[in-house]
């Protein structure tokens, strides 16, 4: 699964954000959410969605190799990593998103849930493999 | 305290103080969230006979327990204080982003007392409150305010403004919140005014504790699914209620005229397709809605270039019908105009279609407005009196109190068609041959609004000659759709979709524990609402039945033309309704809750103020 988006879908609702901290740390928080959604309002009055793409860029800055590809999905391991937040400034679309209770930062890890219930299909498989629930 | 962020936040505006208390227990046990705590707090803590202008009301605010939580519509907040429109019980809901926000930054209610010596905003970002300076904001209007708060403070923040309307207490000044969404009737927002409280900026990052975090993601799901699956999730969402347009003309219930009539000719030309086809740049949700019904717009005329969130379908009603604008761009740039002034645009279509009757009858003369006129269909004649009412200049400054107290000034038989309810203007449902609107208009708390009892679709389903099982339906109404306002969750699933309200109580019970079904649920609902009425019942003097009627256009005058001609509710049959409404909620004659119906709804702590007014 390759995550992508169609921003003039998105209707800004955040469901994508809330899903992805609920699923990951166990918590309602779309503070601790992996992606980004901004609106651009008042003019010109549309939204922007911003995915992880797994480009690696965040690997490759990584003092104590805490970020490791597997089958091209970038993973961070949360107790190796240091919290020297290079990735956060290497990371080119800006969604290693950081949380000021957490130490290390917020990665996606391709679960494709933002994808399954974004109930705008703003957040896609790029390989069409995985869909919005009920599709 | 699961579902619950767990403090209350309380700011004195007079003393530039606040304190942070944790959340009683008994207040989440008896009233859960939202307007129930509005409405126990403004009880509790307002003092009776309070100037709603004066330091001593309140404005509270309050998210619910299943605000900001993973489920569809969770993003709901309400206001409250003592309404400077009804003189009484006063509240406003708002959607957007804002009410999770302030869960996520610690709060389940926020009460702001007192009176600033100089403008300010409330600046929240997590436990860091502090009361800022305004003076710049001030005399801005709404969306330019938080247009400028955001580039101060950074996108993260969200914010509740009031415009010039609110500065200058308008009595139907709305807060505004994210760019075109309105917490909008009973005057909140002059409340807000009178406090030199310009805005609220929220920013959290907290985690709202949950029961059982697994089962709530598992829940949610299954609720986001089944919304999915609903055909009303593909065919309502692209023109939202805009598309109830069609509809309620077909019926003969859109207000025209300043409500002289039932039909308008032209609504193909504001409808939501009309919206859809012609203006709308994307749609615009709520915080975890699924079927966003923001419609967010743009019009570029010579004239003018706005963008706006809207028009929604109580907008093209009271701006598109009642003052005849018969374009979608015109019902849209009238739409901005009210937003940035601040002014709700429910009762600001009304009080302006009220005045452009009054016009056409020569209650009000060219000579009173400077030369000009002021005609119904002219959208420059719209915005030109809507800029008087907000800065109170001339005419204005008597329709800046609302159609109640403008008749009051203008006299010669305008109080006949000033359309509202408690002082507060009608919203957009003719209801002359609709029983069960008519009375949920004549009953709702906070005057002549649909929000706590839309029963149009009841009234056409089960025969609109027919009173029986009116009363019934409406009381029924008025339980479920406040109850989501004491959830704070948006109704729109339920309304439009057909979403199951069985969802509610498992989800409920996955976030705060509690084991409670839908009708225990509704038991509080019932707790509040005869709360409500005691509260108005002790603030406004002389109130109860009398205070429960229409205009009496609706009794006298047989609707004009339309699918509906000839179709009026005689007083006799509006007694009828009252009556049984009465006899059901266990009030008398009066409407005055009895001591035992008090008793009933666990509100024994009120029965001492209620039983002298009882005769």
């Amino acid at each position: 699964m390759r995550l992508t988006t169609e921003s003039s879908r998105c209707s800004g609702c955040k469901v994508c954000l809330t899903i992805c901290a609920l699923s990951h740390f166990q918590e309602n928080n779309p503070k601790k959410g992996a992606l980004k959604v901004e609106g651009k309002f008042p003019v010109p009055g549309v939204f922007e969605v911003t995915v992880c793409n797994q480009c690696g860029a965040c690997a490759d800055v990584c003092p104590v190799d805490a970020i490791t590809e597997k089958d091209g999905v970038y993973i961070l391991d949360r107790e190796t990593c240091i919290g020297c937040m290079a990735c956060v400034s290497a990371c080119p679309l800006n969604v290693m998103i950081v949380h000021p209770a957490e130490t290390a930062p917020i990665k996606c890890d391709n679960c494709g849930d933002c994808v399954r219930y974004c109930p705008r299909e703003a957040i896609l498989d790029a390989d069409g493999i995985v869909k919005r629930i009920g599709r | 305290m699961n579902g619950y962020a767990g403090n209350i936040l309380r700011v004195n505006l007079t003393n530039r103080t606040h304190s942070i208390t944790p959340l009683p227990q008994d207040l989440a046990d008896n009233f859960l969230g939202g307007r129930g705590f509005v409405a126990k707090l403004m009880w509790d803590e307002i003092p009776p006979g309070a100037d709603p202008f004066g330091p001593e009301n309140k404005v509270i605010i309050s998210p619910g327990p299943l605000t900001g939580v993973f489920l569809p519509g969770a993003g709901k907040l309400e206001f409250g204080a003592k309404s400077p429109a009804t003189g009484g019980y006063g509240d406003s809901n708002v959607g957007g982003h804002i009410s999770p926000e302030i869960k996520y930054a610690g709060f389940d209610a926020i009460i702001i007392e007192g009176i600033a010596d100089e403008p300010v905003y409330l600046f929240i970002d997590d436990f860091n409150i502090e009361i800022r300076p305004a003076a710049e904001l001030w005399g801005k209007g709404a969306l330019e305010s938080e247009t400028l708060l955001k580039q101060d403070l950074g996108d993260e923040f969200q914010i509740a403004t009031i415009g010039p309307a609110g500065e200058n207490k308008v009595l139907f000044a709305c807060i505004s919140h994210d760019f075109g969404r309105q917490a909008g009737r009973t005057g909140i927002g002059a409340v807000m005014g009178s406090k030199n409280l310009k805005a609220i900026a929220v920013h959290g990052t907290k985690t709202i504790q949950l029961a059982d975090p697994v089962a709530t993601l598992e829940k949610g799901k299954e609720m986001f699914a089944a919304c999915f699956e609903k055909p009303g999730f593909e065919e309502w969402t692209p023109q939202g209620t805009a598309g109830v347009t069609d509809w309620v003309n077909e019926i003969g219930a859109f207000p025209t005229r300043n409500f002289q009539t039932g039909y308008f000719p032209k609504h193909k030309d504001i409808n939501g397709e009309a919206l859809m086809r012609k203006i709308k740049v994307t749609d615009k949700a709520c915080y975890s809605c699924p079927i966003p019904c923001g419609k967010y717009s743009r019009v570029k005329k010579a004239e003018y270039d706005i963008h706006v969130e809207g028009p929604e379908y109580e907008t093209i009603a009271l701006i598109g019908g009642n003052t005849e604008i018969d374009n979608i761009e015109d019902c849209a740039y009238a739409n901005y105009i009210l937003d940035e002034l601040g002014l709700d645009s429910i009762s600001g279509g009304n009080v302006v279609g009220f005045a452009m009757e009054c016009f056409e009858k020569g209650i009000i003369k060219s000579e009173d407005i400077s030369g000009r006129s002021l005609k119904f269909g002219s959208v420059e004649d719209f915005v030109w009196l809507s800029q008087e009412i907000a800065y109170r200049r001339g005419i204005g400054s008597v329709l800046a109190d609302g159609v109640r107290e403008a008749a009051k000034v203008f006299g010669q038989g305008s109080e006949k068609f000033a359309i509202h309810v408690k002082g507060v203007e009608w919203s957009g449902y003719e209801a002359r041959y609709a029983p069960a609107m008519m009375l949920s208009y004549m009953t709702a708390d906070v005057g002549a609004h649909h929000n706590r009892s839309w029963a149009i679709t009841f009234d056409v389903a089960t025969g609109r000659d027919k009173l029986e099982g009116k009363a019934q339906r409406v009381i029924e109404l008025q339980h479920i759709r406040p109850l989501f306002d004491m959830l704070c969750l948006c109704r729109l699933q339920w309304v439009e979709l057909g979403f199951e309200l069985d969802w509610y109580p498992q989800i409920f019970k996955a976030v705060t524990g509690k084991e409670l079904t839908w009708d225990d649920l509704l038991a509080f609902s019932e707790r509040v609402w005869n709360l409500t009425r005691s509260y108005s019942l002790r603030e406004i003097e002389g109130f109860g039945r009398s205070f429960d009627y229409p205009p009496a256009r609706f009794m006298e005058e047989p609707i004009p033309d339309g699918p509906t001609a000839g179709k009026y509710m005689p007083k006799e049959v509006i007694d009828r309704l009252l009556d049984e409404y009465y006899k059901l909620r266990g009030w008398d004659n009066n409407g005055i809750p009895s001591a035992a119906q008090l008793k009933k709804v666990g509100l024994g702590f009120v029965e001492s103020t209620i039983a002298p007014l009882r005769k």
